[in-house]
């Protein structure tokens, strides 16, 4: 078991390195360890020396490669996250970043289509379905796309602000909407954020509320994370300092911020970007529920 | 004291003055969202299960546990004593705490007895233990009705089923984790 999980992520990474070769992708390396990633109120970095952190995403630098003019590029790298520790989480763990200029999320959204029927047709001949707790997940049937708000209404007769206002939205999107998109034979995309949660993406033309941010879930596992990026460094910084105020007001250190990025960030061209979680897809893929059956070593293994 | 960051599979917590088992745990963390630690424990006094949620900087005490070997001395009505052989300390436990134990308590079975605080909440067995059968039926040989099995009364006053070939008198081995007959000691 061991050993074919461990071919089966092989192949997994090849084919998504070939997909986004064949597609004209640039695939660069940028430095994990960084003076400032992305502050967030909920994403701790780890520290190794004084003044560095490992990245927990590369979008700092991969942002930047779009704002020196590069128009499609992506990266398969490690990311830290400290504390964070379950059946599908691991502080050390692989993520796969495409960001294309010129693009909006809706790009990103028929990226991820292509994508995962290739790595499952590759990965998977013999039955081209993804699974999850025993339920086939067919990446070639049309997507179901919905709203954060109308899948909260949907399945949980509750509003999305009336939630995040009250602090129950993670205890319900976990509890209730993850739960009932997990019934769903076809991935689901959940989208338009509220701007609560918009973080680096942009706001709606048309709908000042919400975000143009959307995540790919399989059987109700989250799988990525994309947007259309804001390329405001006003209203970034803003947003930075917000997280950093909501850290303060939790307990948690301020994070330094990425003064380099946000000087160049007025010069990006309207982009898209997105993270998938490689290991997450190697779960789908080899339809196996816990992380730790996908990766060489746990942390408790070492 | 323990952190969120301490939960898992097996902790022993203090909850509401009782001691909890968590018996399963998730971390949950929705993309940009807060971290939630969800647990379901089971109570040690009573048994009872209970699902719990949890957040970044909640904090728990640990439930001190002390494991003592004892040795079953006798019962009374529903009270079961045990008494620690070194100290000779003896403690009291209800039947309905002793649960499925009690069918495999016979005077002077070493156990390991739970203790929390003074009070006793419940012990550990041997894997096998060796019980007498004090009653089943004879084995009709040429029974041709194709039962392989039969049930049978032990010293305890426990039933469970055992091969036909059986007798009363015969001392059997039988796994405590399930109840079920394991082998003959023979002679």
């Amino acid at each position: 078991m061991h050993a074919d999980a461990l071919w089966l992520r092989a192949n997994v990474i090849k084919t998504v390195r070939d997909f986004f070769w064949e597609r004209g992708f640039l695939e660069v390396e940028t430095p994990l360890l960084i003076p400032a990633n992305a502050p967030e109120e909920h994403i701790n970095p780890i520290s190794t020396l004084p003044s560095w952190q490992l990245q927990t995403s590369p979008e700092i630098c991969m942002k930047r490669l779009l704002c020196l003019g590069h128009k499609k590029l992506f990266q398969i790298s490690r990311c830290w996250r400290a504390d964070e520790r379950g059946s599908r989480h691991l502080s050390e763990f692989t993520m796969l970043e495409w960001y294309r200029a010129d693009s909006d999320y809706q790009v990103l959204m028929a990226d991820c289509t292509e994508l995962l029927q290739s790595v499952i047709v590759a990965c998977q001949p013999e039955r081209p379905n993804f699974v999850r707790n025993e339920v086939d997940i067919n990446p070639f049937t049309p997507w179901q796309r919905i709203s954060v708000q109308e899948a909260f209404l949907q399945f949980g007769q509750v509003c999305v602000w009336d939630c995040l206002r009250e602090g129950r939205y993670e205890d319900v999107l976990t509890s209730v909407v993850e739960p009932a998109l997990a019934r769903f034979d076809s991935p689901v995309i959940l989208m338009d954020y509220p701007v609560e949660l918009a973080a680096l993406a942009r706001i709606k033309p048309d709908n000042k509320e919400l975000a143009e941010r959307f995540e790919l879930y399989l059987g109700g596992l989250e799988l990525a994370n994309g947007f259309s990026e804001l390329t405001d460094p006003v209203e970034q910084r803003r947003r930075f300092d917000e997280a950093n105020s909501a850290r303060k007001c939790a307990g948690q250190t301020e994070l330094p911020l990425p003064e380099p990025f946000l000087a160049q960030l007025a010069t990006m061209p309207a982009s898209a970007g997105i993270a998938l979680g490689i290991d997450r897809l190697v779960m789908l893929t080899a339809g196996v529920n816990t992380i730790d059956e996908v990766v060489a070593f746990t942390p408790e293994n070492l | 004291m323990y952190t969120v960051a301490d939960l898992k599979k097996g902790l022993k917590i203090i909850l509401d003055g009782d001691p909890y088992l968590v018996v399963a745990f998730d971390f949950v963390k929705p993309g940009k969202g807060q971290a939630l630690y969800r647990t379901k424990m089971r109570n040690m006094m009573n048994g009872t299960l209970l699902d719990r949620t949890y957040r970044s900087g909640e904090t728990f005490d640990p439930a001190s546990l002390e494991e003592r070997q004892m040795e079953y001395l006798y019962k009374e009505g529903e009270h079961y004593t045990f008494m620690d052989q070194e100290t000779f300390e003896q403690v009291v436990m209800e039947e309905e705490t002793l649960g499925d134990a009690k069918n495999y308590l016979l005077e002077n079975l070493k156990v390991e007895v739970m203790l929390f605080g003074e009070k006793a909440i419940g012990i550990s067995l041997p894997n096998f233990v060796n019980l007498r059968v004090t009653g089943t039926e004879p084995w009709a040989k040429g029974d041709t009705s194709g039962n392989d099995s039969k049930p049978a009364t032990v010293e305890t006053g426990y039933v469970l089923r055992v091969p036909p070939f059986i007798e009363e008198g015969e001392l059997i081995v039988i796994d405590t984790r399930n109840g079920e007959y394991s082998t003959r000691v023979k002679g």
